[in-house]
Parts: C-alpha cells; sequence; structure tokens
C-alpha cells in the first residue's frame, strides 16, 4: 500500500516537473517579443530600414541616439565576444539608459542554438557558423569586429619571431624541444583550448592544424598537449611553464606572457585590419529576422562609428 | 499529526523523484549517443576526436581508475593509520582537536582543493620531477587529501564501536597494544572501515573540479605518472559548455558511463558490507 502510494507519487511528481519544465521554455519567448512589440511604435520605421541584412555588409550610417526605446535585450554566447559585449554595454549604457542588456557567457555552439530557439535574442559566436548550424537554424550573421589570435609563449623565452608552418609543427608535436628552432633547450609544452571552443577551431582553421583519419577531418593538435578550459586558463598556464606555446585572443596579452610575432609581423589591430597577420577570425552576433526595437537599436550602435571605437580601443579590429 | 506524516512522506518521495529525474535525465540524453558509436567502441576506442566525431573513452576510463587506484591506496594506508593514532594512541583532548581539523579539511571547497594543487603541488612537481607538472601524480595527491577524511572519518567511529569487552578480553589473554589494534580492533570493525573506503572511491571518481585543474586534461593513456590525463568526470565538465550536437550526446554518454560505475561500486560496497556483517 505505502510502496504503491510513493511510486505514484513519484511517477506524478516527476511528470510535472517535466511539464513545468517545458512550458516555462515556451511562454519565456512570447514574453520578451511582447516586451518589444509594446515598446516599438517610435522605432517601428528604423528597425524597418535598417535590417539585418544591410547590417551584415555594412554599419548603418545613422546613429539612433535616445531615442526612447527601452526594454531588455538577451545575448548568449561565446565567452570571446561576451568580453567587447561587455565594453559595448557600458558604452551603450549613455546611450540609450532605458535598455538593459543581459549578458551570458556560454560558449559559442551554445550562443548559436540559443538564438536558434529563442533563449536569447542575439547569439554571440567567435568562429564562423558552421554549415550544419546555417542549414538548421537558418540564422542572419552580423560580422560586429575581427579578433587576432595571438601565438603565445613563456616571456622568458628567446623565440620572439615564428613561421606559420613552424606553430603547425609545435601544436603537432612534430617539435619537441625549443633548441631545434634555435631556442633553449627546454621541452615544448603545447598548451590548447578543449574540444568545442571557437577560438581552438579558428586557430586551427587558420594554421592548418586538420588531419584526415578515415576520411573525416579531425584536429592534429598533439594528443600530448595540455588542454585547458578557457582562455583564461590557456593564457595562466602558459605564464606558468617556461616550454609552453599557447594562443589567445588579442585582447589577453598582457606582461605575463609574451606574444611572438608571425614571420615578422605582430598581431596588432593595424596589421590585422591590413591584412598583413594572419591569424584572425571575424566576431559575429546571430539573430532570428525579426528583432525587437532595442536588439536593433543595439546592433545598429554596435556597427556605427561610436561603437567600433569601443571595440577597437579594447584591441578587436573594426569593421566598418 | 496526520499532516506532518504527509509531509515526512513528501520528503521521502521528494528525493526519490530527484533520482529518477536525475537517472531519466541521463539515460535519455547518453542512450541516443549509441546509434552513432556502439558502446563497444565507445568504451575501448583510443581516440576522442570531436572535431571529426571520433568519440573513445577508453584514455579517460585508464586515467580515472589509475587516478582512484593510486589515490585510495594512499588514502587508505594514511587514514586508516591516523584514525588508529586518534582512537587508541593519543591523548583524548589532542585527539579531539584533530578530530576537528580533519572535520575542517572534509569542509574544504574543492575548487580550494584544485587551486592549491595549482599553485602548490603542481609547480612542485614541475620543479623537482621534471614535465609541466600537470600531471597525474597531481591528480592524486589531491584526490588524495580530498578522502582523506572520509576514510579517517569512517574508520574513527568504527573503531570506536568496537565493544570494551574485546579490548579488556585481549589484554587478559596477554595482547600487546598494537596485538590488539591489530588484531582484533581492526578485524571487528573491518565493515565500517570498507564502507568508508567504498565512499572515498566514490568521491575520487566523481571529483571532477580540483581534478580538471591539475590534470592537464590531455586524452592520452598515462605512460608514466607525470603524463597529463583527463578523468571521465573533467571531461564531462571541460566540453559540456561548448557542445553541440553529436558532442553534446557524447557527453551525455559519458557522464551515462560514469553514472553506471557509480551505481555499481554502490552495490558493490553494499553487498561486500552485508557479507561482511555476516561472516
Amino acid at each position: 500500500m505505502k510502496r504503491k502510494f510513493l511510486s505514484t507519487l513519484a511517477l506524478l511528481m516527476s511528470s510535472s516537473v517535466l511539464l513545468i519544465g517545458c512550458s516555462s521554455n515556451d511562454t519565456s519567448t512570447p514574453a520578451t517579443e511582447n516586451a518589444g512589440a509594446t515598446s516599438t511604435p517610435s522605432n517601428t520605421v528604423d528597425s524597418a530600414s535598417s535590417d539585418s541584412d544591410s547590417a551584415e555588409t555594412d554599419a548603418p550610417t545613422s546613429d539612433t541616439t535616445g531615442n526612447g526605446v527601452s526594454g531588455k535585450v538577451s545575448i548568449a554566447g561565446s565567452t570571446t565576444v561576451a568580453s567587447p559585449m561587455e565594453a559595448i554595454q557600458e558604452a551603450f549604457k549613455e546611450v540609450e539608459p532605458n535598455i538593459t542588456l543581459e549578458i551570458q557567457a556560454v560558449g559559442s555552439s551554445a550562443g548559436i542554438k540559443a538564438a536558434a530557439d529563442g533563449t536569447a535574442e542575439i547569439g554571440m559566436a567567435s568562429r564562423e557558423v558552421k554549415d550544419s548550424e546555417r542549414a538548421e537554424y537558418g540564422l542572419n550573421e552580423i560580422v560586429i569586429a575581427k579578433d587576432a589570435i595571438a601565438v603565445v609563449v613563456h616571456p622568458d623565452n628567446p623565440i620572439t619571431d615564428l613561421t606559420i608552418d613552424q606553430v603547425k609543427d609545435l601544436f603537432e608535436g612534430t617539435i619537441k624541444n625549443w633548441s631545434e628552432i634555435g631556442g633553449a633547450d627546454q621541452d615544448v609544452i603545447v598548451i590548447c583550448r578543449e574540444d568545442g571552443s571557437g577560438t581552438r577551431s579558428a586557430f586551427e582553421e587558420i594554421i592548418g592544424l586538420e588531419m584526415d583519419i578515415n576520411g573525416v577531418t579531425v584536429s592534429s593538435v598533439s594528443p600530448m598537449a595540455i588542454i585547458q578550459e578557457g582562455t583564461g586558463a590557456v593564457k595562466a598556464t602558459t605564464a606558468a611553464q617556461e616550454g609552453g606555446i599557447g594562443f589567445v585572443s588579442l585582447g589577453y596579452i598582457d606582461n605575463t606572457i609574451s606574444a611572438v610575432t608571425i614571420s615578422g609581423v605582430a598581431p596588432t589591430v593595424e596589421d590585422t585590419l591590413s591584412g598583413a597577420y594572419p591569424i584572425s577570425r571575424p566576431l559575429l552576433l546571430v539573430t532570428q529576422d525579426d528583432l525587437s526595437a532595442q536588439a536593433q537599436a543595439l546592433v545598429d550602435y554596435i556597427l556605427g562609428s561610436d561603437g567600433q571605437a569601443v571595440l577597437e580601443s579594447h584591441n578587436y579590429v573594426p569593421v566598418g | 499529526m496526520d499532516i506532518m506524516k504527509w509531509v515526512f512522506r513528501g520528503c521521502a518521495a521528494l528525493t526519490i523523484v530527484a533520482i529518477s529525474v536525475i537517472g531519466f535525465f541521463i539515460i535519455f540524453n547518453g542512450l541516443s549517443f549509441f546509434t552513432h558509436t556502439s558502446l563497444w567502441s565507445f568504451l575501448t576506442g583510443q581516440y576522442w576526436l570531436p572535431s571529426g566525431e571520433i568519440f573513445g573513452i577508453f584514455p579517460m576510463l585508464v586515467s580515472s581508475f589509475f587516478a582512484t587506484l593510486g589515490s585510495v591506496t594512499i588514502g587508505i594506508l594514511i587514514g586508516v593509520s591516523t584514525a588508529i593514532v586518534l582512537v587508541e594512541l593519543l591523548p583524548a583532548k589532542l585527539a579531539s582537536i584533530l578530530s576537528k581539523m580533519i572535520d575542517l579539511l572534509a569542509g574544504i571547497p574543492s575548487v580550494i582543493y584544485g587551486f592549491f594543487g595549482l599553485m602548490v603541488i603542481v609547480p612542485l612537481i614541475k620543479n623537482n620531477l621534471g614535465g609541466s607538472g600537470l600531471s597525474l601524480l597531481a591528480v592524486i595527491i589531491i584526490l588524495t587529501f580530498m578522502i582523506l577524511p572520509t576514510i579517517i572519518r569512517m574508520t574513527e567511529v568504527s573503531l570506536k564501536a568496537v565493544p570494551r569487552e574485546y579490548k579488556e578480553g585481549a589484554y587478559a589473554l596477554g595482547a600487546t597494544r598494537l596485538q590488539y589494534i591489530f588484531k582484533v580492533q581492526l578485524r571487528s570493525a573491518k565493515s565500517g572501515i570498507i564502507a568508508g573506503i567504498m565512499l572515498a572511491i566514490g568521491r575520487a571518481l566523481g571529483e571532477t573540479m580540483a581534478v580538471m585543474l591539475v590534470a592537464g586534461n590531455a586524452v592520452i593513456i598515462p605512460e608514466n605518472i607525470l603524463s597529463a590525463v583527463r578523468t571521465v568526470t573533467a571531461n564531462i565538465a571541460m566540453e559540456m559548455s561548448y557542445a553541440s550536437g553529436v558532442h553534446e550526446q557524447a557527453l551525455f554518454a559519458t557522464g551515462l558511463v560514469l553514472f553506471a560505475i557509480i551505481i555499481g561500486i554502490n552495490i558493490l560496497m553494499q553487498w561486500i558490507v552485508r557479507r561482511l556483517d555476516r561472516g
């Protein structure tokens, strides 16, 4: 009797938990859309004129300063894009005090997924959208800036310049000791991001760290490589290992690690902009077709001259 | 009174709900992966290359096994000895102070252990033994610290529970103190000690954060104790935030394997304890 009671109760509660889970997911999307719809009237013309197609190709010139839009924009995705977005958030507050941004750093893949299922209005990605994702979700992609990826070593390492081929050999484990390329007699310790990281996949693609196994393309980073979760951890590990080599976004460089030049070109905003520095990737925002007025205002601001200036001041390469 | 009965029943049911929802969630998400890769090749595969959708967790199973084996072996030696000292050899006042400190050790969050490992143990290994320091050895040392309180506490409690008559009887028969401890006390406390060891195994196997910080996380079968390793738990924690599609399913499947191993250990523990109690 008692057992029967408990098991029915358990069933009932577990099913109700599941149901609650589903329904809350469903309601969250329309709620944010409604919030957007009610506050749009003053801005409908503006948002219609600069839809995301035009935004993708070129930055709109109109500055939408304080046109009374208010509301909330939820943004989720890449940790790399989250840090410039936080800088944007600061500056944007001055222009549009009534729009609040909610930024969640959950990773590129999760961000794209969040934008696709409506959990977030804007997704952030620090890598190209994969063809499979493009086919499945059909999201609009907006390039807000480019980000140079710097190859970094311990500050005590005498090596200051590498070629792309040397970087490839180092990361594949073909070069095992720094003395092989004229450095100190020290084992190379490769430090890499985890699989699925946008920084890693962009880096692998540019350096050519890819190989074929049974017809599928896989990463050819040495299996002995130390894997660290997050750019901060890669930076800290490189700073702690005299023989270490890793890669981080340009914005992360400080005096605890030193960035090597690639065939003589240092990772700087100017050289990335001119294309002389080869390792860079786009920072993307992905959205669905119908943006709320406040989200559109944000996108316009980022692509406008003010937003691009903010990004450039944080070591990101402007696109506008 | 009737209301309280319902409250208690409700609380009990909540536990069952939590367990079944978690179990259902993992199984539901994990099982669908096995249409992509068979269970056998998942468990025995040498390569974990999510970029090419090649998923094999054998190196991680091996790493988890060695990390657990190493830390539990050292943990048993140190932990049981400490418990004996606490219960039988130290003066009561000193023992109670030490005992409180061990409780404190149990309360330290795992990320603090990991941070300590990264800042102290890893450089120590790097400077004295070479390599990067991020290694199986560092994992074993950190895990040993983390499971010691469990082993000490369980051993202490079961040693204390040995009836006083045994001690009197042993001494009356002319046993020395050490003879009593090793031949009488430890033997009669063995089921409690083994339960403690099993709990420690579960903790060592399941620990994630601290391990991830010091392990180096390379997916290789460790060649020696200084190799970087990735444990099963670290694999899930490390890649879950960025995974999508089959990769995500593979991580759920990894969780499913871990779930099965932990359940297996629990069942084994209950079986052993029951057997020892009977025998």
